[in-house]
C-alpha cells in the first residue's frame, strides 16, 4: 500500500484504459435493465411551421408498440423548463417535450413511440401522420432580427432574445482618425460537437419506492438531477442520476435535453425502464450546435502599433431554443466578453445580440464563444500587423498584458491572473525556430508555393469559482465541487467526486492527487464519479473546471481525513496527535517503537471492540471527510499556437505542415494526459477551421446530417504537434492547477486562418470566415486574379 | 410473426446458433443478440468506423453488415482481443502511448489496426495515417494512436521478423 513515489507530475497510464481497451467500458446504451422499452421518435420535417394534426392510430396498432405520447399526452406530467439569467435584455424561451403547437426547428421532436425494440419503434413511428402549416422559416440571422420577420416565440418582444453591451474608456474618441484601423466583417460558421457516443438516456423509475434513476450520457449529472427534481416533482433523495462511462462531451452533454425529461416521465408512467438512443442523424439535428457568429469588428493603432482601441458588433445565430441551464446566451456573449483576448485595450465596446432562428438551439462547445474571440482578434492583430509593416510577433508582444500588469482587469470585467502570456508566445516562437521558418517561407515562396505561417494568443478564464457565473447571470452555484474521502473498516480507501469524465482521465488525475496528500499507492484509491448519489451537491464537468475543482476539493478533503487519523493513530501509540507523523501509509511518534499501518488502524478503529474509547468513537465517527472547493474568481490558462501551413493552388487545399504549441496550465498532474487534451482540442480547432460547418438550406433542412457531409478531421488532416508546457510560477488555486482541457480548440482556428492569410498573402486575399474551405479559398484566389 | 432466418456464428471463439430478421445488423446482433456491448455504434453509416469488427480477420463494419451476412463466419470483437489482465500486444501499446481517450471509438480501431498490421507493411507515419482515415475519433488528435501503432509494427516486426506475413496488393 505504501508508496514513496509522487504521482502528481508523473506520466502514469491511465486507469480507465483497462475496462476502454477490453470491450469492458460502461456506456449508457451498454447497459441491461430487464424489462427494458425502446422509444423512437416522430421529428419534424419542417423548420419552422404549425402543427395542424396529428395522427397516430396507425403506429399504435403496431406489432410491439406499447404506447404513442404526442404533447397533449403528457400535458401535466412535467413542470415547464425555462432557463433562467439575471442578464437585462435575456428573453427566456421555455423548452418543448414534444412539440405542441409549433415546431420551431426541423428534426424537433413531436411524437414518440414506446415499443419491445427500437426496430419496431422506429417501424411505427414511420406510420405517424403529421399535418403541417409551414410558416417563414427563419435560417438567416439578420432577416430574423428585421422588424417584419415573424416571431419565433410568441412571448418574447422580438427575435433578439439577449442583447448586451460591455463598454470601457472613450470609443468613439479611440476610432476619430486613428493612425491606424483595420476593420473587417467575420464569420464563424455553425459547428457540432459530434462526440462519438451519440446522446442516450436510460430512465428505470420503481413505482413501489417512488425512486427514479437516470443513466445518462451526461457531462452535468448534477444539474440534471436538481433540474429533474423541479419539472418532475421527485424529491431529491429519490432521483438519481448516473453518468457512467460517457464517450466524449465536449459541450455538446452539457445541457437539459427534451429526451432526457421524457424518458423520465414515460418511465414513471408506464413504470417500466424506457431507453432513447440517439443515432447520428437525431444527433446532427438536435443536439446542441456551437460557434455561430458574424462579427463586425475594428481596431484601433497608433503609428508605433500601440493598440488604441476595439470595438465589435456580435450578432449570435442561437436557434430555436434556450437550452437549461447555460442559456441562449452563452456562446455569442462570451464571444463579446472575450474578444479583448489577452491584449492590454483600454477602450472597448462590444456589442452582443442572439437572435432566435429556426434550427437547432446553439450551446456550449469546447472553447465556448473564445474559438471566434480568438479568432476575430487574432485575425486583427495580423491585419494590422501587415498594414503597419510589422512582424505579427512583435506586434503582439507590445500589446500583450506584460507579466507586470497581472492582475489585468479586462475591459469587459473579466479579471487575468497572473499567467504566461508573453513568456508562452515567446516560447513558442523559441520552441518552432521562428525566425528560421521565416527565411524558409521566403525561399518556399520564391519557388512559388503558398506557404503560410500563422499564430494565435490566447487566455482562458478556468475553474472559475463563487464570483463568476458560469453563464451570464445564471441564478445558481456553479463555483463549488465535492470531495467526499473515506476510510473503511478494512483499510481501503474511496474518495467520491462530483466533477464526472467523459473521457478526459479524470479518474487518473484525481486518485493520483489522492494517493498524494494520503501517501498511498495509486491502486489503493477507488475513485467514484459521474453520480448524484456519491456528493450531495455538484454541477459536473464543463468550463475546464474538473481538475482544478476536483483537485481542490480532493486535497482539503485529504487534509480533514488526515487530521482524524492522525488523532486515532495518537491513541493508539500513546502520543499526542501532533507528534505523530503520517508517511507511506503508516503513523508513527517518537519513542513509541511501532509503526501502525493505515489498514491496521482501521481496523482497530471500526472492529476491535474496546480498542478506542466510546467516547472518542462517538465524536469522530466515520473516518471520512467531505469538503467542498471554492477557487472564487478562478485562474487564467494561456497559451500560443503557431501553425505552419500549405495551400495546393490547384486543389485549394490545406496542409498543416507543422503545429507547435506552448501553454500556461500551471502545475501538470499528468502530463501525458494534459498532452492528449491538447492534442485533441487542436484537432477540433483544426477542423473548425478547415472543415466543419453544419449547413442549412433557405428551408432551415440541415444538409449536413451524416458524417459524409459533416466532416470530421481524420488521421490525414490532423498533423502531428509539439507541445512546450511553461515551468512558470503557480497560481493561487489549491495544487496550483489551471483548467485547459479547452485551449487547444480555442488557438486552432486563428492560428490556422492566419497561416492560410499568410499563404495567401501574395495574392492579396484575407480570411475572414470560417471553415476556410476549398470552395471558399477558390473564391478568393478566382476574386483575386479578377481584380488584378 | 416476422420471418426470421436461422443463421450460424462463431464469435471469439463460442459458437452460438439463432435465428435473426433478415435487417437485424451484424452490430445490433453482437451488442443486443449477445450482449457483447464493447462494439459501438457511432453513426450508422459507415463513416465512423467504431463499430469495425474482425469477420473472418477482416476489418468489417458490423453497421453496414447484416447478421445474416455473417452466416458460417467467424468473428472477433474486442471481447476476444484480450482482458484487462492479459491484454494483446496492441492494446498494450495504446495504454503505454494514451491512444484513447474516452474510449467509445477504441474497439474500432483496434480491429482496423489489428487488420492493418497483418496485412502492410506499414512502412510510414502517413501509410498508417492514410489507412487509419475510416476511423474517426474526436478525442486525441490522432497523434497516440498513430504512435501505438508503431510501436506494435516495430514490436511486430522484432518478434516475428521471418514469419511476418505481408500480403502484396
Amino acid at each position: 500500500m505504501a508508496s514513496g513515489l509522487k504521482h502528481v507530475g508523473a506520466r502514469i497510464e491511465r486507469r480507465e484504459d483497462g475496462r476502454l481497451l477490453t470491450g469492458g467500458g460502461r456506456f449508457v446504451d451498454d447497459l441491461r435493465i430487464a424489462g427494458t422499452l425502446e422509444v423512437a421518435f416522430r421529428r419534424s420535417d419542417h423548420a419552422h411551421a404549425r402543427i395542424l394534426d396529428i395522427d397516430v392510430s396507425a403506429a399504435r396498432s403496431c406489432s410491439g408498440v406499447v404506447a404513442v405520447y404526442t404533447a397533449d399526452d403528457i400535458e401535466g406530467d412535467v413542470r415547464p423548463i425555462i432557463a433562467q439569467s439575471r442578464m437585462r435584455n435575456y428573453h427566456p424561451t421555455a423548452l418543448q417535450i414534444l412539440a405542441k403547437e409549433k415546431v420551431r426547428f426541423a428534426g424537433e421532436a413531436i411524437a414518440a413511440v414506446v415499443a419491445e425494440s427500437r426496430y419496431l419503434a422506429e417501424d411505427a413511428a414511420a406510420r405517424i401522420e403529421i399535418e403541417y402549416e409551414p410558416l417563414e422559416s427563419l435560417v438567416d440571422p439578420l432577416r430574423s432580427m428585421a422588424g417584419d420577420a415573424p416571431r419565433l416565440h410568441e412571448n418574447t418582444p422580438s427575435n433578439v432574445v439577449v442583447e448586451r453591451t460591455f463598454a470601457r474608456g472613450e470609443v468613439e474618441q479611440a476610432f476619430h482618425n486613428p493612425p491606424v484601423a483595420v476593420r473587417e466583417r467575420f464569420r464563424f460558421r455553425r459547428k457540432a460537437p459530434a462526440a462519438l457516443e451519440n446522446r442516450t438516456y436510460l430512465a428505470d423509475y420503481r413505482g413501489a419506492e417512488g425512486f427514479l434513476t437516470l443513466y445518462t450520457s451526461t457531462q452535468v449529472p448534477g444539474i440534471i438531477r436538481d433540474a429533474l427534481v423541479d419539472c418532475l416533482d421527485i424529491p431529491g433523495n429519490r432521483l438519481r442520476v448516473v453518468a457512467p462511462d460517457v464517450g466524449g462531451g465536449f459541450g455538446g452533454k452539457t445541457s437539459l435535453y427534451i429526451e432526457e425529461v421524457l424518458v423520465s416521465v414515460l418511465s414513471r408512467k408506464l413504470e417500466r425502464p424506457v431507453k432513447w438512443t440517439s443515432d447520428r442523424l437525431e444527433d446532427l439535428t438536435a443536439t446542441s450546435h456551437g460557434f455561430d457568429e458574424i462579427v463586425d469588428a475594428q481596431l484601433a493603432l497608433d503609428d508605433e502599433g500601440n493598440f488604441l482601441g476595439l470595438r465589435a458588433d456580435v450578432i449570435g445565430d442561437v436557434g430555436a431554443y434556450s437550452l437549461f441551464p447555460f442559456t441562449a446566451g452563452i456562446e455569442p456573449v462570451q464571444v463579446a466578453s472575450f474578444l479583448p483576448g489577452p491584449y492590454k485595450i483600454d477602450t472597448y465596446q462590444g456589442r452582443v445580440r442572439c437572435v432566435a432562428t429556426s434550427k437547432t438551439a446553439l450551446g456550449p462547445y469546447r472553447g465556448v464563444g473564445r474559438p471566434v474571440s480568438t479568432f476575430v482578434m487574432e485575425r486583427l492583430v495580423d491585419m494590422a500587423a501587415k498594414r503597419l509593416g510589422l512582424d505579427p510577433k512583435a506586434l503582439r508582444l507590445q500589446n500583450l498584458v506584460q507579466p507586470e500588469d497581472f492582475p489585468y482587469k479586462v475591459a469587459s470585467g473579466i479579471v487575468w491572473d497572473r499567467s504566461g502570456f508573453t513568456e508562452g508566445l515567446a516560447s513558442a516562437c523559441d520552441a518552432i525556430g521562428y525566425d528560421a521558418l521565416r527565411s524558409q517561407q521566403e525561399q518556399a515562396r520564391r519557388e512559388g508555393r503558398l506557404i503560410g505561417i500563422g499564430m494565435a494568443t490566447y487566455a482562458e478564464l478556468t475553474g472559475i469559482g463563487s464570483r463568476l457565473s458560469a453563464s451570464p447571470g445564471m441564478p445558481f452555484n456553479t463555483g463549488t465541487e465535492t470531495a467526499h474521502i473515506c476510510l473503511d473498516s478494512t483499510g481501503g480507501i474511496t474518495a467520491k467526486f462530483g466533477v464526472t469524465s467523459f473521457g478526459q482521465g479524470l479518474e487518473t488525475v484525481l486518485s493520483q492527487v489522492v494517493a498524494d496528500e494520503l501517501g498511498v499507492a495509486i491502486d489503493d484509491v477507488t475513485i467514484v464519479q459521474g453520480d448524484t448519489a456519491a456528493v450531495a451537491h455538484s454541477t459536473g464537468s464543463y468550463a475546464s473546471r474538473g481538475a482544478v475543482m476536483g483537485t481542490g476539493a480532493a486535497m482539503l478533503a485529504c487534509a480533514a481525513l488526515k487530521e482524524r487519523l492522525l488523532r486515532v493513530a495518537g491513541l493508539m501509540l500513546n502520543a499526542p496527535a501532533e507528534d505523530v507523523t503520517f508517511a507511506q501509509a503508516a503513523f508513527s511518534a517518537p519513542h513509541s517503537g511501532r509503526e501502525i499501518s493505515l489498514g491496521e488502524l482501521a481496523r482497530t478503529y471500526y472492529s476491535r471492540q474496546g480498542a478506542i474509547a466510546t467516547d472518542v468513537k462517538n465524536e469522530l465517527g466515520e473516518l471520512s471527510a467531505s469538503r467542498m472547493y471554492d477557487p472564487e474568481w478562478g485562474t487564467t490558462s494561456s497559451g500560443t499556437h503557431i501553425a505552419l501551413v500549405e495551400v495546393d493552388p490547384e486543389t485549394c487545399r490545406v496542409k498543416v505542415l507543422k503545429y507547435l504549441l506552448a501553454g500556461d496550465c500551471g502545475q501538470l498532474i499528468n502530463p501525458r494526459i494534459v498532452e492528449g487534451q491538447n492534442h485533441g482540442g487542436v484537432a477540433q480547432g483544426i477542423g473548425a477551421a478547415l472543415l466543419e460547418e453544419v449547413v442549412f438550406d433557405e428551408q432551415g433542412q440541415n444538409l449536413t446530417a451524416s458524417f459524409m457531409d459533416y466532416v470530421l478531421p481524420s488521421a490525414v488532416e490532423v498533423p502531428r504537434m509539439e507541445q512546450v508546457h511553461l515551468d512558470l510560477k503557480k497560481p493561487n488555486t489549491l495544487g496550483g492547477v489551471r483548467g485547459m482541457g479547452e485551449g487547444g480548440t480555442i488557438g486552432a482556428p486563428a492560428a490556422i486562418a492566419n497561416a492560410v492569410a499568410d499563404a495567401l498573402a501574395p495574392h492579396g486575399c484575407e480570411v475572414t470566415e470560417l471553415p476556410i474551405t476549398p470552395e471558399r479559398i477558390f473564391r478568393l484566389l478566382e476574386g483575386a486574379r479578377h481584380q488584378n | 410473426m416476422p420471418f426470421k432466418k436461422r443463421i450460424r456464428v462463431t464469435v471469439n471463439g463460442v459458437r452460438h446458433e439463432r435465428s435473426v430478421e433478415p435487417r437485424l445488423l451484424l452490430s445490433d446482433f453482437l451488442r443486443h443478440g449477445l450482449n457483447l456491448t464493447g462494439t459501438h455504434v457511432g453513426c450508422e453509416h459507415g463513416i465512423c468506423g467504431a463499430c469495425t469488427v474482425l469477420v473472418d480477420g477482416r476489418s468489417v463494419r458490423a453497421c453496414l453488415t447484416l447478421a445474416v451476412q455473417a452466416d458460417n463466419a467467424g468473428i472477433r470483437t474486442i471481447e476476444g482481443h484480450g482482458n484487462a489482465q492479459s491484454m494483446s500486444a496492441l492494446q498494450k501499446t495504446f495504454k503505454r502511448c494514451h491512444g484513447l481517450q474516452c474510449g467509445f471509438c477504441t474497439p474500432g480501431f483496434l480491429a482496423t489496426i489489428e487488420d492493418m498490421l497483418n496485412k502492410y507493411p506499414l512502412e510510414s507515419e502517413g501509410r498508417i495515417r492514410e489507412l487509419l482515415s475510416g476511423n474517426l475519433c474526436r478525442c486525441t488528435g490522432y497523434q497516440n494512436i498513430v504512435d501505438a501503432v508503431l510501436m506494435a509494427r516495430d514490436e511486430r516486426a522484432q518478434a516475428e521478423p521471418v514469419n511476418r506475413q505481408v500480403e502484396k496488393e
